[in-house]
């Protein structure tokens, strides 16, 4: 009953008004960004398959909450009571550090910093393309995500979200080959960029002189250079500093303290302010002079 | 013969959704290096049964849910994959008369094809990272292959999918 030669001469054809489109899908996409809303559209559209990748996972994790023993559940409660605790003492004095700073800043003359809401969300356990680092979140354009916003975890920054569906969310991690965050050595205002490598463990720090003051354990924080990321988030620590003197630059390796292989739950920071003055720290003597715009070169 | 042609269509539609499950699904790092290109095979499947069903169409639509969904540039598994269901197209009642492990062979030279297409458009788009094992997968599609292809004419044959 089939035709003997299935759409015959049509198909090549075919493939060239094919070809054809997705050269200029691609070319939209990658030059200006002009398919944001069909991007959208689809992944409204592939939700479902990710939801019922997710699917056995969140059973998993329903399950053994559901199964697990009393006493355990008490033992975890009452660990947790006592974190909750320590926290709440902790944050006593923050709030009173917080006032002090403001008071300061006022006597400065410069503008004040506004602690930004705060949004959870959960990852989708479903993977992507295995070169690039980045993650499905469960929120999107109706939780009022939009491009842009970072993403934390309870120890430090993640990344960025870079396309918004109406109900799901891709974000960057800040391991991704094509990543950046302007970030500052919290120990001495040291500025640089932290760049993503592809592997889930390591950032470079390049540009960095040689002589520059960096040790390894130093602490990385964003310095809110750039716009995008809110300053004083922890992204990495320095694990490996190598001041070869055949190289005209030191080569730095920190590890990302966020957890980003193993969160599931994440925050979003919405609307936080960033200074427009950049930090008063003396400018160190070739660190980059303007932090490239951070991330999202797609 | 036109009520036989939109027949069962939800059975391809299945198998293909199966197969953007096991692309999806969440592997350890080392295991989802080595992931075959499920939904690739799975329209070569299908282009090779049917067709005057699953041709380029299909097989550029399901490439641009890839896109969508593995957060790729759009348009760049599609282009590729229009690409591989034109050649099976053109070689269909050659290759469904070929021995099992030829078809491999076969396979092995279309997944290639795209994944390099893949590959090249990743990296003049400045994005592709340092990495060994770029082309494991067109390896492990090659060796999945007879599997898939034994499950999927076996759906067809038991479900008559025509």
């Amino acid at each position: 009953m089939k035709p003997l030669f299935a759409r015959g001469s049509y198909t090549t054809l075919r493939l060239l008004v094919f070809v054809l489109l997705s050269l200029a899908l691609m070319t939209l996409d990658h030059r200006q960004h002009r398919l944001d809303s069909a991007r959208a559209a689809l992944s409204l559209l592939i939700y479902p398959v990710q939801y019922l990748v997710d699917l056995p996972f969140r059973a998993g994790t329903w399950m053994a909450e559901r199964l697990s023993f009393r006493t355990s559940l008490l033992r975890e409660n009452s660990a947790l009571r006592n974190q909750i605790l320590l926290q709440s003492a902790g944050l006593q004095k923050l709030s009173a550090l917080e006032n002090e700073n403001i008071r300061l800043r006022e006597l400065f003359q410069t503008s004040l910093r506004v602690r930004g809401e705060v949004r959870a969300a959960e990852l989708l356990a479903v993977d992507l393309d295995p070169f690039r680092r980045q993650i499905v979140i469960n929120k999107g354009s109706l939780h009022g995500v939009t491009p842009g916003l970072p993403l934390l975890d309870a120890n430090g920054l993640m990344g960025q979200v870079i396309n918004v569906g109406p109900v799901s969310s891709i974000a960057l991690l800040i391991t991704d080959p094509s990543h950046a965050v302007p970030v500052q050595v919290s120990r001495n205002g040291l500025r640089a960029l932290a760049l993503g490598t592809g592997a889930s463990d390591r950032l470079d720090l390049p540009y960095i002189p040689t002589d520059a003051d960096i040790q390894v354990g130093d602490m990385l924080i964003t310095s809110g250079l750039g716009g995008r990321f809110p300053p004083d988030y922890p992204v990495a620590k320095v694990v490996s500093v190598d001041h070869g003197p055949g190289y005209p630059f030191a080569r730095i390796r920190a590890v990302p303290t966020a957890h980003l292989e193993h969160s599931r739950e994440v925050l979003l920071v919405l609307g936080e302010t960033t200074p427009p003055v950049p930090l008063p720290e003396p400018e160190p003597p070739a660190a980059p002079q303007k932090a490239r715009p951070s991330g999202d070169k797609r | 013969m036109i009520p036989t042609r939109a027949h069962r269509g939800w059975v391809i539609a299945l198998t293909l959704l199966a197969a953007f499950v096991l692309t999806l699904f969440p592997l350890p790092a080392w295991a989802s290096l080595l992931r075959p290109e499920w939904v690739m095979l799975a329209l070569i499947y299908w282009c090779l049964a049917l067709p005057d069903r699953i041709g380029i169409g299909a097989a550029w639509g399901m490439g641009l849910l890839l896109d969508a969904a593995s957060g790729t540039l759009l348009g760049q598994h599609a282009l590729a994959f229009a690409l591989v269901a034109y050649i099976t197209l053109k070689l269909y009642a050659r290759i469904r008369r070929s021995p099992l492990w030829q078809q491999a062979l076969i396979v092995l030279a279309l997944v290639f094809i795209e994944q390099m297409l893949v590959l090249w458009i990743t990296g003049i788009i400045g994005q592709l990272p340092w990495r060994w094992g770029y082309l494991l997968p067109t390896f492990t599609s090659m060796l999945v292959w007879p599997a898939v292809f034994l499950v999927l004419r076996h759906v067809r044959r038991t479900l008559r999918v025509t």
